[in-house]
């Protein structure tokens, strides 16, 4: 291939893969869609764990979240939705919402509660988790593109 | 193709400033001044360790600093500021500023059986184990630092020049293997002037400098890792024969010449902490915390005891079948050893990739914390910076996982065309990036799946 023929691919397998990883990243999902439902969660937080550390909800489902505290007092900020609740050792705290946005996202201890509180950390999956997949396929596409373009 | 390069040290304004003592050693001798405070604050200061100044200001400030910004865009340029070696140094020189004709101190040559990364390696693991108590007990962060620091002075008078930045420092092996993919670097002008040049003042000093503290000879200098940006070398030629230039991302980690076994374990045992510290620190899996932080008990043995066989059993062992494979798959006939330390050279963009996603997941939304203990940094109830635990912090979780996923594949990217170029075929690069895709899907699952 002369330079500018090379060049010429090269410009236009660049265009490609960009266009490749738009897709990925962008392209609308058929979400398939479950009548929403009323669903009641509770969450037991203790040093330094929520159990159940992991909850699904389906999108559209009206949730209350009960925050039991079993120890200590601690807190639940849900990352996404910005919400917060606070338990009392041995009380119940409640919140309801609807969950529409789609995604995993992390709920975390928002009360100092001891050493690894920081790290008190449960997460939440509403529908499936789409990013999840499409960042999985940028992944991919970026390691095609190494060898692609160095393919000789 | 010539690479983009851009002398930095071209203007004179530059050059002086750097040749000037003056500014680098304000700065060090500041920050030395907060790292003595923050080793008290974190002795003697709130014994909660998300309200110490100490654990903040260290495992959220500077850790987060030193992996987003000094690392990936500068090298060892935090090793140019950095506060620990100072004392150590100026005793060994007898001087705090300019060459003196005499110092204190041993003088002795590193012994050559402990000579690489070997000792990092083991510091590092070390530090991992203990990770859970000395990111979230006050009292630990400050033993730590004041225990590098008292290290460092005993190296400086015991051994020459700065033996423990090259050898024991645990952080160094981190930052020095990360560096190389750096577009920041130090190296001579010319060789040529290098080889006419017969007293090599840059390796011996003189009154305009020392001779290079890390033991380089400058012109041999080909890579980042051991180069820690003290300037002296700078100050020393007397032919103005160096330059800090920029050129493009990872130039060093392509070179197939020198690369090391040692260096290749602590390529393995970074990317291992990194993908155990997501599960122990970003999980849901509070028997796995409480694991980690409960030292001595018979689960946190069990979890020094996962934490070596994943990190130097389980990792090497896949990443050697990897490499056995892609050998057997081109023909190749280099020897096993050598593609193993060649081929490890890839997980220089992938580690780095995921330290950095790692911390993008981990720290962001603990910035509040810092500007919390930053106005308050005795834990006194002061509040110098308009601090309130009251404001809308905006909710960063989704530009936060955006972050991660395209850094993490930048990190593929870089890995993907190192473990190409680092092997004799396309064909034979092929098992070492599929170890690295695993390796990041592994990865990207604990932080966002
Ligand atoms: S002093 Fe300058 S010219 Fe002489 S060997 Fe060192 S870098 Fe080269
Ligand atoms: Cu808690």
């Amino acid at each position: 291939m002369t330079p500018a023929a090379l060049s010429r691919s090269r410009a236009l397998g660049w265009a490609a893969w960009l266009a490749a990883a738009i897709l990925i990243l962008a392209l609308p999902w058929p979400a398939f869609a479950r009548t929403p439902a009323d669903r009641v969660i509770r969450v037991e937080g203790r040093r330094f764990e929520y159990a159940p550390g992991t909850v699904a909800v389906n999108m559209g489902d009206r949730v209350t979240l009960e925050l039991v505290a079993t120890d200590v007092v601690h807190g639940l900020h849900l990352d996404g939705y910005n919400l917060t609740l606070t338990a009392e050792p041995g009380q119940t705290a409640r919140l309801t919402f609807v969950a529409d946005r789609p995604g995993t996202f992390r709920f975390r201890c928002s009360t100092t509660c001891g050493p690894l509180h920081p790290f008190m950390i449960g997460q939440l999956t509403v529908g499936t988790n789409d990013f999840f997949w499409r960042a999985a396929g940028l992944i991919g596409l970026a390691a095609l593109a190494a060898v692609w373009g160095l393919r000789r | 193709m010539t690479p983009i390069h851009l002398e930095l040290t071209q203007p004179p304004a530059v050059r002086a400033a750097l040749k000037n003592r003056w500014p680098q050693w304000l700065a060090q001798a500041g920050l030395l001044a907060g790292f003595v405070f923050t080793i008290l604050i974190g002795l003697f200061g709130p014994a909660a360790g998300n309200a110490n100044f100490a654990v903040i200001a260290v495992w959220i400030a500077w850790w987060t600093a030193l992996k987003l910004v000094f690392i990936p865009l500068g090298g060892r340029a935090w090793c140019s500021l950095c506060p620990i070696p100072l004392p150590g140094e100026w005793l060994q020189r007898g001087a705090l500023l300019g060459p003196a004709s005499r110092g204190w101190g041993l003088g002795r040559v590193w012994p050559r059986r402990l000579r690489g990364a070997w000792l990092q390696v083991a510091g590092f693991a070390l530090i991992g184990l203990f990770s859970a108590v000395i990111l979230t007990e006050p009292r630990v962060t400050g033993w730590v630092l004041l225990g590098l620091i008292a290290l460092a002075v005993v190296a400086s008078l015991v051994f020459e020049r700065r033996a423990f930045c090259r050898y024991l420092c645990p952080i160094g092996g981190f930052t020095g293997l990360y560096a190389r993919l750096a577009p920041l670097a130090l190296r001579v002008k010319d060789p040529a002037v290098c080889a006419a040049h017969t007293e090599k003042l840059c390796y011996t000093g003189c009154g305009a400098g020392y001779g290079c503290p890390w033991g380089n000879f400058p012109a041999a200098v080909r890579d980042n890792a051991y180069c820690g940006l003290c300037f002296e070398c700078l100050r020393s030629c007397p032919r103005d024969n160096l330059a800090v230039s920029l050129r493009p991302f990872g130039q060093d980690v392509v070179a197939r010449a020198g690369a090391r076994l040692d260096e290749a374990w602590l390529a393995l045992l970074m990317l291992g902490s990194v993908l155990v510290y997501t599960a122990v620190f970003l999980g849901p899996w509070g028997w796995l915390k409480t694991a980690a932080y409960s030292v001595g008990s018979p689960a946190w043995l069990g979890y020094a005891a996962g934490f070596g066989l994943i990190n130097l059993g389980l990792l090497p062992a896949l990443f050697l079948l990897a490499v056995w494979a892609g050998q057997k798959l081109s023909g190749s006939r280099r020897s096993l050893r050598a593609a193993f330390a060649g081929q490890a050279r890839t997980l220089a963009p992938l580690g780095l990739a995921a330290w950095v996603a790692f911390t993008i997941a981990f720290a962001f939304v603990k910035f509040p914390l810092v500007w919390a203990v930053f106005a308050d940094p005795l834990g006194l109830g002061w509040n110098l910076l308009g601090y309130s635990a009251d404001t809308a912090w905006p909710d960063v979780s989704a530009f936060s996982r955006l972050a991660q996923a395209a850094v993490l594949a930048l990190g593929m990217y870089g890995a993907a065309r190192v473990a190409v170029r680092t092997a004799d075929r396309v064909r034979a690069a092929l098992p070492v990036i599929g170890f690295c895709l695993a390796a990041t899907l592994g990865l990207l699952w604990l932080l966002i799946g």
